[in-house]
Order: structure tokens, then C-alpha cells, then sequence
């Protein structure tokens, strides 16, 4: 007995410095200290772009590469985030504007898309597999179109313009600086926040619902509550994007939940890969970096077509997008040593 | 004799007593369904009293939303016919359909207006998506077939491709596709809208074109449903439907089955296309709304079910054009309440059946 405890003991007796990894440590400062060499435009259109972006398809990454469940839904959800920060906060659009302070808007607006994101998940999760994809994909369609009539919630075509990013602590947010800080805070977060839920009582019992749902039916887990869960969950996580992206923008309108955008962030996650957390990331630094420059390659007319084409190409090399790519040549260059003849 | 009539009539007595009122249940329905037809016969043909009136805003406005709506039902089932042929047989979900009756309808445009015959662009719509579908089956989803997932994401890819390469050969502009003369106009139906004052009677007029489309969406829809239960194809495809395995070795080229289905499929997107852009307008952006439509109409009514993808049709085009005329801005969240309620109900809907 002793002994066992003993062994026990010893094995983790790694610093907290160990567990998080050589990887991560270089990235996390590679990213603290980005914005020493990149310039504005840099450091919001490319790195607070791609780490919004990155937070939302997180989020799908978790539904779709824990739970099974693929989304097209969750710009919908970080939308109602965006729409209620306008609404609730100030505007300049005069439609409706409560001016809540931020510190009040902001939580409510995150509260709000995750209870949004737990009601599509429960209609959504009546049914199985490949119905949820059609099923997210309509009411997203459905909320865009609802967005674009209707005037007296959300004002319409135009949406709301005239959003301001708080100031506090003698810092304004919206500073290309203190913005980027922002996001990589949230997104380090949100990402912490999954890589530690996966190895959780509740991350692996979602786990083991996508692997096979009637048997954990039969051991008598709650099947339906732990999927609506899992989509509160990604709904705070879309749902901070959403306050994000809106104190980025500085408006939100139907474009911003457009379908193709639903689509985007769909993309993001295939072409970085749903069998990690940091997946996403890559995805929306590929496509952030894609969307930017490739106008200077096929003109600013068709970069939706290279984008569709570089998308059908990862689907049909590699399921599991640039991750699964480097999880196949990775043995292949370990080998590399062994093989070069004499 | 008497005691051989006694047990029949004796159990004739108990039943008659368990159902209650001296009605079964299908008694019931059948009588709520007569009254129901009586109803609808009655807001159609009869002149209305003035609180009715005054409820509904106008008997003209109720009786156009209820015609706009059944007639909107039959486009809607046209596309959708095809995405739920195609889900039933290949669990595939083709979400480039859309894209198809968008593509359908430009190219039934471009040929519509060079050589001048409308029953031309409407006929080389269904043959090149046909064709179109033909070879996005060969190419694309014969290989991936088993994943439905990367199915999917590859349908999505397609979507995006074709809708950039579309907005490239014919930009953004709104295209309408003239309709022959001899369907064009009005027809006069015996449904009296109003009386004037001096006693003469309003009758309804409505476009006669939309009458066509409607009527060309059910000879389709009985034509699918004789194909299916009828012939030695459709047997096939319904074999599949049920278990693909089984179909195949029992020695049915199931490939040469499935690209029949996606031909059809998606050449009904293609002359659904070419219909419905005669009737409305042919613009980008239509690839998502018909797309949005045909996954809604295949949701209520019941993935891979004809009749389902009618009822779903017929609901969803009622509730929008009824949305419109009453509640402008929430007309969506009409439809949007019936999927939820049809997914609340019956989760596979409403012809679905369970696999």
C-alpha cells in the first residue's frame, strides 16, 4: 500500500513548468512578444482576426472532435453576443441602446449566446450524426434572413454601427496593442479551458457519448443533458468571440452571421484539424492569412474560389486538415536518419 | 340462429361501447378532416362578412397568400424532391444543391434568350445538371462514399467554388427569364373577392403562370411517385433506400442506381431553376435561400420520403407567403417554429422513419 502511494508520488513529480511542455512555453512566447515586431495592421487584421476566428471555430472543434456533433451554428451564437453588446450597450444607430455599462453588457451578452447556443443544441440534438450539420445550417440560414427583416430588434440590413471597445485601467481596448493582449488572453484561456475539459469527468463522458451513445444510455448517463451541456459550454466560448469581434468591428450586421461566414469558420476548423485544440488556431491563421494576400495572387474577385479549392483539397488529402498532415509526415522524417543509405 | 347471431352482435356492442360516443377514432379524424375541407371551401367561396374582413385584412389578400403560398409549395418541392431522393438513397448531403438549381437557372437563361424558345432553356436546364450531377457523382462522391462527414464538407467546397465561379460569368446582376406569351398573363377564377356596391362581383385574378408551375410540380411529384413504385428502377431505389447492402448482392450495379438518382436529382434542381426563375428572378444569393428551403422542407416532412418532401413543401410555402402578408418582419420565424415543432414531435420527420 505504502509502496503504490509511494510510486505514485514519484511519478508526477514534474513542475507545473514540465507538464505544460517545450511547445507550448515557445509559442506562448513567440505570441507575448509578437507584437514587439509586427506592425498594426499586423498585430489586429492578422493576429486578433485569427484569434477570434480561432476562439469560434475552438468552439466547433469542441462539439464536433469531442462531442460528434458538427456545428454551422456558431457564428450564429457568437452573433447573438455581438447584437446584444449593441443592444444593450451604446449605439449610434438610435434603435433601442440601453447604455448598460460594459462590464454589465458584456457578461449578459456571453450569457445570452451560450443559453442561444444551449436551445439549438437541444433542438438540434434530437437527432443524430449527420442531421445536426443540416439542422445548424438551417437556423443559421433562418437567423441571417430574420437578421436582415426585422427592424425592431435588429435594425435590419444596416445592423448597428457605432460600437465602442471599453476603456479601463487607463487603457483603451481597441488599441491595436492592448486589443491583440485582449484576444490572446480569451483565446489562451478558452484553449486552457479545453485542453483541461477534455481530461475532465465530463470531457471524457462526452467523449465516450460520441463514441457510442446507446451504451452510455445503458450505464445510465443522461445522453441528452451532457450534449446541451457541451453546447452551453461552446456558446460562452463562441459567445466571447462574439463580444470580441463587435468591439473589433465597432458594428455588426446580418453580414457579420452571413452563411458564407457560417461557412468560414466550418472551413477554419477542417483545414486546421478537430483532433486538437490548437487545430482551430492554425486553421484561422491559414485562412486569415489566405483571405488577406490572396488578393495580391488571384485578385480581389476570386479569393473565394481559391479558398473553396484549397478547402476541397484538404478534405480529400487529409480528414484531419494540417494537423493530421503533420501527425503523417512527422513518422516519416523520424525514419528519415534510418533510411539515407551509405 | 338466434344464438348464432348473438357473439357478432354482442362484440359489435362492446367496441361500439369502448370507443365512447358511438364514433372510432378514424370516424373522428375523417369527420374533422370533412369539416376542415367545408371550412376552407367556405373561406374560398363564399363572400366574407366584414369582421372577417376586418381580422384577415382583405378576402383578395388571404385567398393570393394561400395561392402564392401553394403555388411557392410546388418550386419548393421540385428542389427539395431531389435533395431527399438523394439523402434517402446515398446518405449524402448534397449541400451544393442549391448551387444546382442557381447554375440550372442560368443556364436555362443564356438559352432561353439566344434562341428564343423558353421550353429550350427549360429542357436544357434538367439535361446539363443531369449531367452535371452525373459526373459530380462519378468524380467526387463515389470516392468518398461511406463518410457521409467528408461528403458533406465537399458538397460545401463545391457550393463555394461553384457560387464565386457563377458571381464570375454572369456578376451580380438580377436576371429574369422571359416567360412565352401563351402563359403569360392573368386568368380570371371563380372566386369572388367583393361586391360593389351596384351588385356586381369582384373575381379573383391570378397569374397564370404560377398556376403552370403548380401544376407541373404535381404531374412531376405523381411522375416521381409512379418512377418509384412503379417501375423496375424505382424498385431498386427503394430496395436501396431501405439496405444498400442487400441491393448489391443481390446483383444491382448500385453505382449505375445512384448516378440515375443524382441525375434526376439534380436535374429536377436544374428545371426547378429555370421554372422558378421565370416566375421570380435569378440573382446570386438565390443558391442559399433555395438551399435553405430544401433543407427546411426536408426536415419537417422526413429525410429520403417523396410524399414527406410534398407535405414539408406545402407547409413551409404557406407559412412563408401567410408570413408575409400578416407579419412582415417575422415571417421566417413562422417556418422556423415548424421545424421546431416538427422536430420536437417527430424527430426524423414526418414521413421519416427511423433507421
Amino acid at each position: 500500500m505504502s509502496l503504490t502511494l509511494a510510486a505514485q508520488d514519484a511519478a508526477p513529480q514534474q513542475t507545473w513548468l514540465e507538464k505544460l511542455g517545450p511547445g507550448h512555453i515557445i509559442l506562448a512566447v513567440a505570441l507575448v512578444l509578437y507584437p514587439l515586431v509586427a506592425s498594426d495592421f499586423f498585430l489586429t487584421q492578422i493576429g486578433g482576426y485569427s484569434l477570434i476566428f480561432g476562439m469560434l471555430a475552438l468552439s466547433l472543434m469542441m462539439l464536433a472532435g469531442y462531442g460528434g456533433m458538427v456545428s454551422l451554428a456558431q457564428i450564429t451564437v457568437a452573433g447573438i453576443a455581438a447584437y446584444a453588446i449593441a443592444i444593450l450597450g451604446n449605439n449610434n444607430s438610435n434603435v433601442l441602446g440601453f447604455g448598460w455599462p460594459w462590464w454589465l453588457a458584456a457578461p449578459f451578452a456571453v450569457l445570452a449566446a451560450a443559453v442561444a447556443s444551449a436551445l439549438i443544441g437541444w433542438i438540434s440534438v434530437r437527432t443524430e450524426g449527420i442531421y445536426t450539420i443540416m439542422i445548424t445550417l438551417a437556423i443559421a440560414t433562418a437567423t441571417y434572413y430574420f437578421a436582415q427583416q426585422n427592424y425592431a430588434i435588429f435594425n435590419g440590413h444596416s445592423g448597428y454601427a457605432g460600437i465602442h471597445a471599453p476603456s479601463f485601467w487607463g487603457v483603451n481596448w481597441r488599441d491595436p496593442k492592448a486589443f491583440y493582449y485582449l484576444c490572446l488572453g480569451f483565446a489562451v484561456l478558452s484553449y486552457a479551458a479545453i485542453l483541461y475539459g477534455a481530461r475532465s469527468t465530463f470531457g471524457l463522458t462526452l467523449q465516450a457519448i460520441r463514441d457510442n451513445p446507446r451504451r452510455m444510455r445503458a450505464l445510465g448517463y443522461d445522453v441528452t443533458a451532457h450534449k446541451v451541456f457541451a453546447w452551453f459550454l461552446a456558446g460562452i466560448i463562441a459567445g466571447l468571440a462574439g463580444v470580441l469581434l463587435v468591439w473589433f468591428n465597432g458594428r455588426v450586421s446580418p453580414g457579420t452571421i452571413g452563411v458564407d461566414v457560417a461557412i468560414d469558420v466550418l472551413i477554419i476548423a477542417v483545414i486546421g484539424g478537430l483532433q486538437h485544440p490548437i487545430g482551430p488556431f492554425l486553421g484561422a491563421l491559414v485562412v486569415v492569412l489566405m483571405q488577406t494576400f490572396a488578393i495580391d495572387i488571384v485578385g480581389a474577385e476570386r479569393f473565394n474560389t481559391l479558398i473553396g479549392l484549397v478547402f476541397l483539397v484538404i478534405v480529400f488529402v487529409s480528414p484531419d486538415g494540417i494537423l493530421g498532415l503533420w501527425g503523417r509526415i512527422k513518422p516519416y522524417l523520424a525514419q528519415e536518419s534510418l533510411r539515407s543509405g551509405p | 340462429m338466434s344464438i348464432l347471431d348473438q357473439p357478432p352482435s354482442s362484440s359489435q356492442l362492446s367496441s361500439s361501447s369502448m370507443a365512447g360516443g358511438g364514433m372510432t377514432r378514424r370516424q373522428a379524424w375523417g369527420l374533422f378532416w370533412l369539416l376542415a375541407a367545408a371550412l376552407v371551401a367556405w373561406l374560398v367561396f363564399a363572400v366574407w362578412p366584414d369582421w372577417l374582413n376586418a381580422i384577415l385584412i382583405s378576402k383578395k389578400a388571404f385567398v393570393s397568400a394561400i395561392l402564392n403560398g401553394i403555388t411557392l409549395a410546388g418550386l419548393y418541392f421540385l428542389v427539395a424532391s431531389g435533395f431527399t431522393l438523394i439523402f434517402g438513397l446515398m446518405r449524402n448531403v448534397n449541400l451544393a444543391h442549391g448551387s444546382l438549381y442557381l447554375l440550372g437557372a442560368y443556364i436555362g437563361y443564356e438559352v432561353a434568350n439566344r434562341t428564343g424558345y423558353w421550353l429550350l432553356g427549360v429542357a436544357s436546364g434538367f439535361i446539363v445538371l443531369a449531367a452535371v450531377g452525373v459526373v459530380m457523382q462519378i468524380f467526387v462522391f463515389r470516392r468518398l462514399e461511406g463518410d457521409d462527414l467528408r461528403q458533406t464538407l465537399v458538397s460545401i467546397g463545391i457550393s463555394i467554388v461553384a457560387a464565386d465561379l457563377m458571381l464570375a460569368v454572369w456578376a451580380g446582376g438580377t436576371y429574369q427569364i422571359a416567360v412565352p406569351e401563351w402563359l403569360d398573363g392573368a386568368l380570371t377564377l371563380p372566386v369572388i373577392t367583393a361586391v360593389r356596391s351596384n351588385g356586381a362581383s369582384v373575381f379573383l385574378t391570378y397569374p397564370l403562370y404560377r398556376l403552370v408551375v403548380l401544376a407541373a410540380a404535381i404531374v412531376i411529384g405523381v411522375g416521381l411517385w409512379l418512377m418509384l413504385n412503379k417501375t423496375r428502377v424505382g424498385m431498386m431505389i427503394r430496395a436501396g433506400v431501405d439496405d444498400r447492402a442487400m441491393l448489391s448482392a443481390s446483383g444491382v450495379n448500385v453505382h449505375a442506381v445512384f448516378a440515375i438518382v443524382f441525375a434526376v436529382g439534380a436535374g429536377l434542381a436544374g428545371f426547378a431553376g429555370v421554372v422558378g426563375g421565370s416566375a421570380l428572378s435569378v440573382a446570386p444569393g438565390e443558391d442559399v435561400r433555395y438551399l435553405l428551403a430544401s433543407l427546411v422542407v426536408v426536415i419537417v416532412g422526413g429525410m429520403g420520403s417523396i410524399s414527406g418532401a410534398a407535405i414539408g413543401a406545402l407547409l413551409i410555402g404557406l407559412a412563408e407567403q401567410i408570413g408575409l402578408v400578416y407579419f412582415p418582419t417575422y415571417g421566417i420565424v413562422l417556418t422556423f417554429v415548424i421545424m421546431v415543432v416538427a422536430l420536437a414531435v417527430r424527430p426524423r420527420g414526418i414521413m421519416g422513419k427511423a433507421r
